[in-house]
């Protein structure tokens, strides 16, 4: 399965009923707080073997799901 | 831990440890109010400060499910001496996971021998489970930051070297280590407390604290938040733990009164309303014991869950102890209440632990929110 559409999964699995696509912004489907802010980052850090480093930590690099899959995809490849 | 044979020993050697320099004197410190200094020597050379920090940096390396047995282990000692752990882990585990390289060697050998004590400022006179409520705050000066603002209810705010301060900046909040010796920085004691009594509490000030840029420990904007729920959730977890500590305590208290204490000439232990007390007391110990698991068992994984399960944990587990440490004050009668037996403090300690970490009231309104998750468009 893409990048993408394990984080959707992983939204949508927390959120059922969120209709969200790999473009809509998360953030103004008003669900996102500081937990799950934190909950977002352990997954991606879990699911795709990665460390987001604190520079990373930036709102546009979590906005979308496709704006998740690009910081996976970049950490993958500093990290391979 | 190089294995699990120096696992299990370390752990049984921190057993052995609070019985033997902990058990002793914890009604003693907490009326004093203070840690003796020879005690937290005793805690450094232990290895017991933040034994989860990789051995290269002086740690032990111990997973989380055996940081949890450790600190049950001291919780059932004294309530003050885990939560002056507490408090250093929760700076040590934020310096490990947010700390760029710089802030990593700089601290982390310190507070992973005990050189260095960590206090966590996030309360504040106006603003404990509100934490949007903050009034400290971090203005731009130079390449870094003016910090003015108070903190209150600080364990271990008395003795500690390091403070993680948690401060406005802007729109968010964000996460600054301040050595104690900064100027600007003042420390005024808080005693005689209702529990932990001799956690050294302390209000702590910072009066236009000039930082550097090294300050700032994390990230800042959107996911400054983080540090803080990062932060939170390990020292919920040591609460939760510690709790159990408790829960433990009074169950050994009240077996051992009940087998001695007689009644009409019957001990204790046979009446069936002493039994439906202690029964409750082994039942939830158990079931403290495998949530904490549940927890510490995701927490080594990675797993995001541990923030859930961490909650519940804590909930469970912190209102047990109240529940068991109020059962055991009743068990043991009037000596319950006065200073020749544990308990009291016991009671007094789990009161707190319903407070610190979230109160109760923050934890249902979480863990209730999760029941609605799915329900939220």
């Amino acid at each position: 399965m893409e990048i993408r559409q394990r984080v959707l999964g992983f939204i949508t699995a927390r959120f059922p009923l969120a209709e969200l696509t790999g473009s809509e912004d998360i953030f103004s489907l008003g669900f996102v707080n500081s937990l799950f802010a934190m909950e977002l980052v352990m997954f991606v850090e879990k699911e795709f073997g990665i460390t987001v480093p604190n520079e990373a930590l930036r709102i546009d690099n979590f906005r979308t799901a496709d704006s998740i899959a690009a910081l996976v995809q970049r950490q993958l490849s500093v990290t391979a | 831990m190089t294995s699990v044979t120096d696992r299990g020993i370390y752990l049984d050697a921190t057993g052995e440890f609070v019985d033997a320099y902990i058990v002793p004197y914890a009604d003693a410190w907490d009326r004093a109010g203070a840690i003796p200094e020879d005690l937290l020597d005793r805690l450094s050379g232990a290895g017991l400060w933040a034994p989860f920090l990789p051995v290269t940096v002086g740690g032990q390396g111990l997973d989380m499910i055996g940081f949890g047995t450790l600190h049950e282990e001291i919780g059932r000692g004294c309530s003050s001496v885990r939560s002056l752990l507490t408090v250093h882990s929760m700076v040590a585990w934020a310096v490990q996971r947010f700390g760029d390289d710089a802030q990593r060697e700089r601290w982390l050998p310190p507070l992973a021998a005990g050189r260095t004590l960590g206090a966590f400022c996030l309360s504040e006179p106006a603003a404990g489970s509100d934490t949007s409520a903050i009034a400290t705050r971090a203005v731009p000066h130079g390449s870094g930051w003016r910090l003015t603002g108070v903190k209150k209810w600080i364990t271990n705010g008395q003795r500690a070297d390091l403070f993680l301060v948690f401060a406005r900046l802007g729109a968010g909040t964000v996460a600054f280590l301040v050595p104690r010796g900064t100027v600007g920085v003042g420390v005024r004691p808080i005693d005689d407390m209702l529990g932990t009594r001799a956690s050294m509490l302390a209000e702590v000030t910072f009066d236009d604290v000039e930082l550097k840029s090294d300050a700032l420990l994390g990230p800042s904007a959107f996911a400054s938040g983080m540090v803080l729920t990062g932060v939170l959730d390990l020292g919920r977890y040591s609460v939760a733990s510690g709790s159990i500590g408790i829960i433990r305590a009074c169950l050994e208290a009240s077996a051992a009164y009940t087998e001695q204490r007689t009644v009409g000439g019957r001990p204790l232990r046979e009446l069936p309303l002493i039994q439906a007390k202690i029964s409750d007391m082994v039942t939830d110990l158990r079931a403290g014991r495998l949530l904490l698991a549940d927890a510490g068992r995701l927490k080594d994984a990675g797993d995001s869950a541990t923030l859930m399960a961490t909650w519940i944990a804590k909930y469970f587990t912190s209102t047990a102890a109240a529940r068991h440490a109020a059962e055991a004050v009743q068990i043991h009668g009037a000596n319950g209440c006065s200073p020749q037996y544990p308990v009291a403090r016991y009671y007094r300690d789990a009161k707190v632990m319903e407070i610190i970490e979230g109160s109760t009231e923050v934890q249902r309104t979480m863990i209730a929110a999760e029941a609605y998750r799915g329900r939220v468009r």
